[in-house]
C-alpha cells in the first residue's frame, strides 16, 4: 500500500484495523487509514468495495463492530463522544433526497434541520436566506421537495447538511443521477463553502472520476481494503495514466480488471427501412404541469438513441409513455410500427424496460429475481437456467447470486437491474439512467454488451444518461430540456454545431440559451455561502431538550396536514364507527325466532304456546311437524328455539300426573343461548304461577323479586354500548396513526436524521407523539360531542375526570403504536402487530362486553393489565354510573403506570445507530 | 390461457418467498393462529362464568343463608356479603354486576303470606351479563324459595317441568364459539392486510411499475396476491382447526372440515379482494392502515360473531349483508356446530362469492388508474 504523508495533529479521522460484517458479507476488511483536515478528500472504488460503510462509520450512524475509529479527536465507539461531535459533523447519505421530507416543502425542511440543531427564529432565518441565495433555490422555498428535481433535490440536502456550520462534511456520491448542469452548480458551491471555511473538512465518495480530480486527496478502495492515498496528480503519474479513469482501472487488482480494453463503436449499419420507436407529437399533463410538451423522435432498429437532459425535464415521463405505463394526453407512439397498446402483450414481451429507481424485489434473491422475470417474460422454462447463467456471468454477479438486492450496492443493483431488464433478450430495451451509481469499470463492460447487443443481435437502444462519454457513444441523441426536445443528431454534430469544444459544453450551451439567465454555474451573489463569523450554536448537552423535541413534533403535524385524507379518516372515521357499532351492538335478545311441535294440540297446550307468542322476545315461525323437522330447520339456524309438547298433555295436567315439555335451543352461539334459556325458564314459570294462581288462589310463600337495572333503567343497549365504544375507539385509531410513523421513516430512509443530528431517542419518539395526542384529543372531544348530543347519551358524572383521563389514555393509544412501529422493520408488519395487540385485548379482554372479573386465565391477565380495561371503566363511570374522580381514583393508577412502561419500552427498543 | 396460469401462479409464489423473508410478519401469522385463539377461548368459558354477586342480608334467616347459599361457582362468584352501604360502592367500581338485597324479617313475611319482595340490583352497563344473569338469579331465588316453602309446607313437586335441552354446545362452552370467531377474524384481518399491504408496497417501492411492462395483466397481478395469501391463510386455518382447536381446546367439530375450508377459500377470495379494493382506494400505507381499522372494526363487532345478529337494527343489518364476514360466520356457524351441509349453507356460499368477484371487479378496474396516481 502508498501512503502519501500527513502531518500528525492534522488529521480529522483516522481508522485502524476497521472491520464490518453484514451478515455474512465481509463489507469492510481491516482499513487502515489517516483522513488529513481541511481538505477535499474523495474516496474511490467499484460498487460494493465498503465505501457507502466505511462513510457511515465516520459519520457515526452506524456502529462499529471492530477496530478502532477516532474522529474530531475522539473515539467514535464512545457514545459521549458521538453526541458531543454529532452538531460538529454533517452526512448526506446515498441516494436523492433520502433523507429529506417529501410532502414538506424546501422551507420547511430547512427549518426543520435548523431547529433540530437549536437555532433560534432571526438566526435560522439568516442561515435558510443565506444558504438558498447561494444555491438559487430561494425561488422554490415553497415547493415541495418531493416535486424538485433530482440535482435540486441535492442541492438542499447539502443546504440541511450545511445549516449548523459542520467542520466534517461527508457527501455519499452526491452527484450520482444529477445531470452535468446541476453538477457543475453543485461542486461550484461546495468550493465557494470551503473558500469561505479553510478549516471545513470534506469527504466524498464518487462514482465520477472527472470531479474526483478536482479533490485534493483520493483513496482508492477495492474489497473492503484500502489501495492507495495520494494526491491526484501523484496518481496520474506513478500509474502513468492520462485520466484518473484510466488511473483508476490500473490501480486495481488485476482480477478486477477482468481484460479491460477501451470501448469501440462500429458504426451501425444504415438501414432505414424499420423504426422501432415513433413518437409524433407526444405530450404528458398533470394538472397544468406540461411534463412533455409535443415530442418528435425516431428511433430506427439497432440503433443506440441517447437521451440527455437537466433532471426532471420529461425524460423518465416519455420512457414511462413509450412503455405504456402513463397514457399519453396528446400525440401518438408507435412500437415496431404498431401504434401503441398498454394491452398489447406481445409487444411488451419484446421491450425490456430499467426504471430509474430501483425496482426489484427485495425480498427474492438475486437469482431469484433473474428466473422471477425470465418466467414472466415467458422464457421456454428449459432455457431459464442457461440464460440466467448467461446473465450472472455478464454482469459479473455470480458472487452475489443468493444475496437479497436491498443489501447490495447501489452500482450492483443497477446491475442486477440490467440484467433482469434483458434476460428475456427482447428487441427493444428502454433503459432509464442505467448506469448511475456503476463504477467505470462496470459501466464499460455494461457499454460493450450494449454495443454487442446492438450491432450483432440488431436490439434498439433507448437509453438515457448523465454520463458524457456514455452519450458519446451513442448514435443519436436527443437533447430535453423542460418537457421539449431542443437538438437531436449524431453526438460529433451537435458539438460541431454548437461550437464547443465538448459534448459537456455543448449541452450546458444548448441549456442555457433555452433558460436564459437562470442556470448560472457559479451562484454569482458573491455572498459568502455559510453565514460565519458567529460563534456557531452549541447547545448544551441535555437528558431531554424540548426546542428538538418540538421541532419533530413540528415537522411530523405538517406531514400530518399535509396529507388531509388520513386526519379526515382518523376524525370522521371514529365517528363514522361510532354511529356504526352503537347502534349495532346490541345485547338486548329480540326478535327470536321459534317453533312448536305440538303432539297435543287441546285448549292447554295452545295456551302454553301463546304464552311465548306473546312476547315481546320471540316471533313465532310455521309450526314443527316432525323430529326430523325440528332438526332440519334449527340446523340451517332459521329455528332458535323448538319447543315440544307431549301427547296426552293437558290431561297429564288436569290429573295432576308429571308433564313435561320439551324445549331446544339453538346452543351455536352461546351468548343468545343462555339469554334464551333464562327467558324461556322465566316464561315458563310465569305460566306455572298463572295457573297456579287461577287453581288455588294461595298466597303462602309467594314474593317479589323485584329487579332494578341500575345506571341504565331502561336497559337500553346504547348508553351501555357507547361510553365502552369511545375508549375502543380512542385506542384502535390513534394507535394505527403512530404505528406507521416510525416504521415509515425505516422503510423510506429519513430514519437516518435520527442518527446524524443532535436529537436523542425520547424527543423523537415523544416529538412525533405529540401530534397525534392532540388529533386524539380532539377525536375524543368529537366522539363526546357525538355521544351526547347524537345518541342522547348524557354524561352524568365529572367531564373533567374523564378528559383527565383520555388525555392519559390518550397518551398510552399512541405509545403503544410507537412501541409497535419500534419493534417491526416493514409497515405490514407494523400495522398486522398493531391490530393484533389493539383490537383483540380491546375488544375481548377489556370488559366491553364480558366483565374482567369474569374471565379466566390469559385473557384474565391480558385485562387485568391493558390500559384500556381502565379507561372503560371510568369512561363507563363517568358516562353512566355519575361518579367522580373520588370514586374512580383507582382506575387512574394503572392508566398512569402504564404510560412509562410503554414509552420506556419504545425508547429502548429504537436504535440511535443502525446496526 | 396457460401463460395465464403460468403467470399467476410465478406472481403467487413470488409473493410467499416476500412473506418468508419478513420473520415478524411470519411470528405474527403463527401468534394469531395459535396463541391468540387459545387466550380468546379460553378465557371466557361460559356466558354466565363467575358472574361476580354481592348479597345484602338484612334478614339473617335460615332462607336468607340459603338464598346465600345457592349461588356458586362456575356461574357465579362466591357472594360477598356486604352490608347496604357499601353495595352502592361496589357497584359504582363495577366489583360485582348483581346485588341482591334480602329486606328484615324476609322469611317471617313470606310464610305469613305478606309477600315480601327481595331487591335485585343489576349493573345494566354490562349488558352480556345483566340479562341472561338476571334470570338466572331471579330462577335460583324461586326454586331456593319454593323449595323452602314445600318444604315446610309439604306441599307438591310443580305439575309441569321444563326440559330444556341445548343443541350443539350442550353445555353452552363459551369457549367454542370464541375460538370459532377468533379463526374467522383472523382470515378475514390477515387475508385484507397482507394483499392490500402488499399492493402499496409495491406501488410504493415502484415494483407494480415493473410488472406492468411485462406481459402481465393486471388481472393476473391480483390473482397472484389473492391465491397465494389465499393459500397460507388457509393452511393456518387448517392446523389451527386440527391443533388447536379440536386439538389443544377439545372443541368437537361436528360438520365436514373440508366443506368448512372450501367455504374458507371462497371467503378468502372475497376478503383478499376486499384488501385489494381498499388498497386501490389508500394513496400510501398510513392511509391504508386507516381505511383497515374502519372496515375490519365493523366486521368484527357486526357480523354476527360479537353479537347477535337479528339482534341489530334492521338498517344495520341490510348493511351487514353485504359483508362477506356476515355471511361467512352464519355458515361456519351451520358447518361448523350444526353439521350442516352443502345443502343447507350455499346461499351463504354464493352470496360470499358475489361479493368477492363484484370487490375483485371494481378493483380490476380501478388498478391501472390509481398506478399512475401513486408518482
Amino acid at each position: 500500500m502508498t501512503t502519501a504523508h500527513i502531518d500528525a495533529g492534522e488529521i480529522v479521522a483516522c481508522m485502524r484495523d476497521v472491520h464490518l460484517r453484514y451478515g455474512k458479507t465481509l463489507a469492510l476488511d481491516g482499513v487502515d487509514l489517516d483522513l488529513p483536515a481541511g481538505r477535499m478528500v474523495g474516496l474511490i472504488g467499484p460498487d460494493g468495495v465498503g465505501k457507502s460503510s466505511l462513510l457511515a462509520l465516520i459519520a457515526g450512524t452506524h456502529a462499529m463492530q471492530q477496530g478502532q475509529m477516532r474522529v474530531l479527536d475522539g473515539d467514535m465507539r464512545s457514545k459521549r463522544h458521538r453526541d458531543q461531535v454529532c452538531p460538529r459533523i454533517a452526512y448526506m447519505p446515498q441516494g436523492l433526497g433520502r433523507n429529506l421530507y417529501p410532502t414538506l416543502s424546501v422551507e420547511e425542511n430547512l427549518q426543520f434541520f435548523a431547529r433540530l440543531f437549536g437555532h433560534g427564529a432571526a438566526e435560522r432565518r439568516r442561515r435558510i436566506d443565506t444558504l438558498t441565495a447561494s444555491t438559487g433555490l430561494r425561488p422554490f422555498l415553497e415547493r415541495p421537495v418531493g416535486k424538485l428535481s433530482g440535482g435540486m433535490k441535492q442541492k438542499l440536502g447539502l443546504c440541511c447538511a450545511l445549516i449548523h456550520d459542520p467542520e466534517l462534511l461527508i457527501l455519499d456520491e452526491p452527484t450520482t443521477g444529477v445531470d452535468p448542469l446541476a453538477r457543475a452548480q453543485f461542486w461550484a458551491l461546495i468550493a465557494e463553502i470551503r473558500a469561505g471555511h479553510p478549516g471545513m473538512s470534506v469527504i466524498v465518495a464518487t462514482a465520477y472520476m472527472d470531479e474526483a480530480q478536482r479533490f485534493d486527496w483520493l483513496v482508492a478502495m477495492d474489497a473492503g481494503r484500502v489501495l492507495s492515498t495520494s494526491t491526484p496528480q501523484a496518481l496520474l503519474e506513478r500509474t502513468g495514466s492520462r485520466s484518473l479513469e484510466e488511473a483508476f482501472i490500473a490501480v486495481l487488482p488485476e482480477a478486477r480488471r477482468r481484460g479491460h480494453t477501451p470501448v469501440q463503436v462500429p458504426p451501425l449499419q444504415a438501414d432505414d427501412a424499420a423504426s422501432a420507436i415513433e413518437a409524433r407529437d407526444l405530450t404528458m399533463r398533470f394538472g397544468d404541469f406540461v411534463a412533455v410538451d409535443h415530442v418528435n423522435f425516431r428511433i430506427r432498429r439497432g440503433e443506440i438513441f441517447g437521451f440527455l437532459g437537466s433532471n426532471g425535464c420529461g425524460k423518465t415521463t416519455t420512457m414511462k409513455m413509450l412503455t405504456g405505463l402513463l397514457p399519453a394526453s396528446e400525440g401518438s407512439a408507435s412500437l415496431f410500427g404498431r401504434p401503441l397498446d398498454p394491452r398489447d402483450i406481445d409487444t411488451r414481451r419484446r421491450v425490456g424496460y430499467m426504471s430509474q429507481a430501483f425496482s426489484l424485489y427485495g425480498e427474492l434473491t438475486v437469482r431469484q429475481n433473474l428466473v422471477l422475470h425470465a418466467r414472466l417474460f415467458h422464457v421456454p422454462e428449459a432455457q431459464i437456467p442457461a440464460r440466467v447463467d448467461e446473465m450472472l456471468d455478464r454482469f459479473g454477479l455470480r458472487e452475489v447470486v443468493a444475496s437479497l438486492p436491498g443489501k447490495l450496492p447501489l452500482g450492483v443493483r443497477q446491475r442486477l437491474s440490467l440484467a433482469v431488464a434483458m434476460v428475456h433478450r427482447p428487441e427493444l430495451l428502454i433503459l432509464d439512467e442505467p448506469t448511475s451509481g456503476v463504477d467505470p469499470v462496470a459501466r464499460d463492460a455494461f457499454w460493450r454488451l450494449m454495443i454487442e447487443l446492438a450491432r450483432r443481435d440488431r436490439v434498439t437502444l433507448f437509453i438515457s444518461t448523465h454520463f458524457m462519454n456514455e452519450a458519446e457513444r451513442c448514435d443519436r441523441i436527443s437533447l430535453m430540456h423542460a418537457g421539449r426536445v431542443l437538438v437531436t443528431g449524431a453526438p460529433e454534430r451537435l458539438v460541431r454545431d454548437s461550437g464547443a469544444a465538448t459534448l459537456e459544453q455543448a449541452f450546458i450551451g444548448y441549456l442555457k440559451a433555452a433558460d436564459g439567465s437562470t442556470a448560472g454555474i457559479t451562484s454569482g451573489t458573491g455572498t459568502p455561502v455559510l453565514p460565519a463569523a458567529r460563534p456557531p450554536a452549541r447547545v448544551r448537552r441535555r437528558l431531554f431538550s424540548p426546542a428538538r423535541a418540538a421541532s419533530y413534533a413540528w415537522r411530523e403535524a405538517l406531514e400530518l396536514r399535509r396529507d388531509p385524507v388520513r386526519a379526515t379518516l382518523a376524525l370522521a372515521g371514529s365517528l363514522l364507527l361510532m354511529v356504526v357499532i352503537g347502534f349495532g351492538i346490541n345485547m338486548d335478545v329480540e326478535n327470536l325466532s321459534y317453533a312448536v311441535l305440538d303432539h297435543d294440540q287441546t285448549g292447554l297446550s295452545r295456551n302454553y304456546a301463546l304464552n311465548l307468542a306473546g312476547s315481546r322476545y320471540f316471533i313465532e315461525h310455521a309450526p314443527l311437524q316432525s323430529y326430523t323437522d325440528i332438526d332440519r330447520r334449527m340446523r340451517s339456524g332459521e329455528l332458535s328455539l323448538a319447543i315440544e309438547i307431549p301427547p296426552g298433555f293437558a290431561r297429564d295436567v288436569e290429573r295432576g300426573d308429571h308433564a313435561q315439555i320439551a324445549a331446544w335451543v339453538d346452543g351455536a352461539m352461546p351468548t343468545r343461548a343462555e339469554t334464551v334459556r333464562g327467558y324461556v325458564q322465566g316464561m315458563h314459570q310465569a305460566w306455572l304461577a298463572e295457573r297456579a294462581r287461577q287453581g288455588q288462589g294461595t298466597a303462602a310463600g309467594a314474593f317479589d323479586i323485584e329487579t332494578r337495572f341500575r345506571y341504565n333503567p331502561d336497559v337500553r343497549s346504547l348508553p351501555a354500548i357507547v361510553p365502552a365504544v369511545l375508549p375502543l375507539l380512542l385506542l384502535m385509531l390513534p394507535a394505527m396513526l403512530t404505528a406507521l410513523s416510525v416504521v415509515r421513516e425505516k422503510e423510506l430512509g429519513s430514519i437516518i436524521n435520527l442518527y446524524v443530528t443532535p436529537v436523542t431517542r425520547s424527543e423523537f419518539l415523544l416529538g412525533k407523539q405529540a401530534p397525534y395526542v392532540v388529533l386524539a384529543m380532539l377525536n375524543f372531544l368529537l366522539m363526546t360531542l357525538l355521544a351526547v348530543f347524537g345518541f342522547d347519551v348524557p354524561i352524568k358524572g365529572s367531564f373533567p375526570t374523564l378528559l383527565l383521563a383520555a388525555a392519559i389514555f390518550s397518551v398510552i393509544a399512541t405509545g403503544m403504536g410507537l412501541l409497535a412501529s419500534t419493534f417491526t422493520r416493514s409497515q405490514i408488519a407494523a400495522m398486522l402487530l398493531t391490530m393484533i395487540a389493539t383490537m383483540i385485548p380491546a375488544v375481548q379482554f377489556s370488559g366491553m362486553i364480558d366483565p374482567v372479573p369474569s374471565l379466566e386465565g390469559m385473557g384474565r391477565l391480558i385485562g387485568n393489565i391493558y390500559p384500556a380495561t381502565y379507561m372503560i371503566n371510568i369512561s363507563r363511570g363517568v358516562f353512566s354510573k355519575a361518579l367522580g374522580f373520588a370514586q374512580l381514583r383507582g382506575a387512574f393508577g394503572p392508566l398512569l403506570l402504564a404510560v412509562p412502561v410503554i414509552l420506556g419500552a419504545a425508547i429502548a427498543l429504537l436504535r440511535k445507530q443502525a446496526s | 390461457m396457460n401463460s395465464t396460469v403460468a403467470n399467476t401462479y410465478h406472481l403467487g409464489v413470488k409473493e410467499l418467498w416476500s412473506l418468508w423473508r419478513d420473520p415478524a410478519m411470519l411470528a405474527l401469522i403463527v401468534y394469531a393462529f395459535s396463541l391468540q385463539i387459545y387466550s380468546a377461548a379460553t378465557a371466557m368459558l361460559e356466558t354466565l362464568h363467575r358472574a361476580p354477586i354481592a348479597i345484602v342480608d338484612e334478614d339473617a334467616s335460615p332462607l336468607s343463608a340459603k338464598i346465600a347459599s345457592a349461588f356458586y361457582p362456575p356461574l357465579f362468584s362466591v357472594p360477598r356479603l356486604v352490608s347496604p352501604a357499601v353495595q352502592d360502592h361496589g357497584m359504582d367500581a363495577g366489583a360485582y354486576t348483581f346485588a341482591l338485597d334480602i329486606p328484615p324479617d324476609f322469611q317471617r313475611d313470606l310464610l305469613a303470606g305478606r309477600r315480601p319482595a327481595i331487591q335485585l340490583n343489576v349493573d345494566a352497563t354490562r349488558m352480556s351479563q345483566a340479562f341472561a344473569g338476571s334470570g338466572y338469579v331471579q330462577q335460583i331465588v324461586n326454586n331456593t324459595v319454593n323449595e323452602f316453602v314445600q318444604r315446610y309446607r309439604g306441599s307438591n313437586a310443580p305439575p309441569v317441568d321444563l326440559v330444556l335441552r341445548t343443541r350443539f354446545n350442550p353445555n353452552l362452552e363459551k369457549g367454542w364459539f370464541g375460538a370459532m370467531m377468533e379463526v374467522i377474524n383472523n382470515v378475514t384481518m390477515l387475508s385484507i392486510i397482507l394483499t392490500g399491504a402488499a399492493l402499496i408496497r409495491e406501488r410504493e417501492h415502484g415494483t407494480i411499475e415493473h410488472l406492468l411492462v411485462m406481459p402481465v395483466t393486471p388481472a393476473q397481478i391480483m390473482l397472484g396476491k389473492v391465491w397465494s395469501m389465499g393459500l397460507v391463510v388457509l393452511l393456518a386455518v387448517a392446523l389451527s382447526l386440527t391443533l388447536i382447536v379440536e386439538g389443544a381446546l377439545h372443541v368437537p367439530i361436528r360438520g365436514s372440515l373440508a366443506l368448512f375450508l372450501g367455504a374458507a377459500a371462497v371467503h378468502l377470495f372475497a376478503a383478499t379482494a376486499l384488501g385489494i379494493f381498499l388498497a386501490t382506494f389508500a394513496r400510501s400505507m398510513p392511509q391504508f392502515g386507516m381505511l383497515v381499522i374502519l372496515t375490519l372494526l365493523p366486521l368484527e363487532l357486526l357480523s354476527g360473531g360479537t353479537t347477535p345478529y337479528e339482534s341489530m337494527p334492521q338498517p344495520v343489518q341490510y348493511l351487514m349483508e353485504l359483508a362477506p364476514t356476515s355471511h361467512f360466520v352464519r355458515l361456519a356457524q351451520a358447518i361448523l356446530y350444526r353439521g350442516a351441509g352443502l345443502e343447507v349453507v350455499w346461499r351463504s356460499l354464493l352470496a360470499i362469492a358475489v361479493i368477492g368477484a363484484v370487490l375483485f371487479t371494481i378493483s380490476l378496474a380501478r388498478f391501472r388508474r390509481t398506478i399512475a396516481q401513486m408518482t
